[in-house]
């Protein structure tokens, strides 16, 4: 019923400070969302009486100025409130927005993040942040984007552009390391939190689940990631016994939610499904690589990037031999995009040394230690380069 | 963060009695809504504790206890895990639970990895 987010946002707010203050006194109301809907329609009636220079807004409010008001807060239900929420996480999510103003707002209108906590979480200034929300509503309201849910013909390509958002902000929450404001970690939660409320608005859509899925299956790996100096800790070498299984647990339920939808094809439900097979395997070498290799497969058409096809090979190798992996991983020599990816060499390093190649896969390590970001890594690589100049 | 809310037990439930039909349908609601929430991680009910036992551990060989145990509101009869923003949006959240009769409810905070940061070092 309000067209401008802003201004919705604000009636919003004074709903939930009125909320605040009466609940003591009346009572739990029996639907207190309905109710915080409801008092926020009151004040956008009320407001807009007051206001001459909103007149046009007024004017496409008169539908409902002309019920009564009881009649209209009656005629509130779940159902509204989740539609209105749902209006909500497409708008903050538009595509008519930057990914940066899109991640700004749905984390300021949804995540109920203020702007100087969303500017911990990514390393901005608060000012900033309030500038890229600030514009993002306008850029909204100049754009008459509609504050609806999209029609089935864009909804998909609308919940593509919701679920690229919450998975940006669970992977910038993913990537924080040991030194990192708290704030960036929580990011996970963020992300995940709006996930599942995601899939319950909109239980009919597979990729949402899958999502879901995939970064309950992710975050399950939270404190196994992290050795006790903060290095990183490859997923083969993790202590399993640190795995959240609980959120494994939620994760392959939320997949099998997919797979019933008949999404087992989508680009998240593959790679849910490849999490999901390191989440099973009780240890490393209990892991399905063979199924890993196919949903890469599949995922590879999808989503022909490099580090696809790297993985892929990885997988390959560990399925059906080294001398296959390799083969996969010579066609990605010369890609651009992985000239400075120190994993390319890495793992090629690993195959040549499997097939006792031993002096390429030494030039290989080397050169891998050469590209690698942090100084761990190059020391783990720096040795295994040794390990093969002595055979 | 992450919050273990502990539900207390009864009389009734150290008896093995389950709620009423009308109780199980409000509680399966109010459950629904916090799924709903994405605050929800998990949630269980608890036999009563002449099912259970204890262990106390002072070097040595642990001594175990069978139940059932004396103290009926000490005990555990249930949880929920819930993941929020903070304790007052658990209480918040728990304000709309269906328990009626003189129930109550313990919330406990979570250590998380960040917690234990500065003792890693």
């Amino acid at each position: 019923m309000v067209r401008d987010v802003g201004v919705a946002e604000e009636l919003a707010q004074d709903a939930f400070v009125s909320a605040l203050t009466q609940w003591p006194e009346t009572g739990i109301p029996r639907n207190p969302g309905a109710w915080l809907m409801a008092i926020g329609k009151r004040r956008a009636i009320d407001r807009f009486r007051r206001d001459e220079v909103l007149e046009r807004k007024t004017a496409l409010l008169a539908p409902d100025l002309t019920e009564s008001e009881d009649a209209a807060f009656a005629a509130l239900d779940e159902d509204d409130i989740g539609d209105d929420l749902l209006r909500l996480i497409f708008i903050a999510c538009h595509p008519v927005l930057s990914m940066e103003a899109r991640v700004a707002l749905t984390l300021r209108l949804l995540g109920g993040l203020t702007t100087v906590e969303i500017a911990r979480a990514f390393l901005s200034a608060e000012p900033a942040v309030a500038q890229r929300i600030v514009r993002a509503k306008r850029t909204l309201s100049e754009a008459h984007v509609p504050f609806e849910v999209p029609g089935k013909a864009e909804r998909t390509a609308r919940l593509a552009a919701v679920l690229e958002v919450l998975y940006l902000i669970f992977n910038e929450g993913y990537a924080a390391s040991a030194g990192d404001d708290v704030m960036r970690p929580a990011l996970c939660e963020d992300a995940l939190r709006l996930g599942r409320v995601l899939a319950e608005l909109t239980p009919d859509e597979p990729e949402v689940h899958a999502l879901v899925a995939l970064m309950e299956i992710q975050a399950s790996r939270t404190k196994a990631r992290v050795g006790p100096s903060g290095e990183p800790i490859l997923l083969l070498e993790q202590d399993r016994g640190k795995w959240d299984h609980l959120l494994i647990g939620r994760g392959l339920a939320a997949l099998e939610r997919t797979e019933a939808l008949g999404g087992a094809l989508g680009i998240y439900a593959l790679q849910a499904a490849i999490a999901a097979c390191h989440g099973r395997a009780r240890a490393a070498e209990e892991t399905d690589w063979e199924r890993i290799a196919a949903l890469y497969d599949a995922l590879a058409q999808l989503m022909p990037s490099p580090v696809v096809q790297l993985n892929r090979a990885v997988a390959i190798g560990m399925a059906y031999g080294p001398a296959a992996g390799l083969d996969l991983v010579d066609t990605l020599t010369d890609e651009p995009t992985l000239k400075s990816y120190h994993l390319l060499p890495s793992m090629r390093g690993d195959l040549l040394e499997k097939l006792g190649r031993f002096s390429e896969a030494n030039a290989e390590y080397e050169r891998a230690a050469a590209l690698a970001q942090n100084a761990r890594d190059r020391t783990l690589l720096l040795e295994r380069a040794a390990r093969c100049a002595r055979r | 963060m992450r919050f273990l809310v502990m539900v207390k037990a009864t009389p009734q439930s150290e008896a093995g009695e389950l709620p009423s039909a009308g109780m199980l349908a409000k509680m399966g609601a109010f459950n629904e809504e916090l799924v709903r929430a994405g605050i929800f991680i998990s949630g269980e009910g608890l036999q009563p504790s002449s099912k259970g036992a204890r262990m106390s551990f002072a070097g040595g060989k642990p001594i175990v206890t069978d139940g059932p145990f004396a103290e009926t509101k000490e005990l555990v009869a249930g949880f929920w895990l819930l993941q929020a923003k903070s304790k007052e949006e658990i209480v918040e959240w728990l304000t709309r639970c269906p328990f009626e009769r003189g129930e109550q409810v313990e919330i406990r905070r979570i250590y998380e990895l960040e917690d234990f940061a500065p003792v890693l070092g």
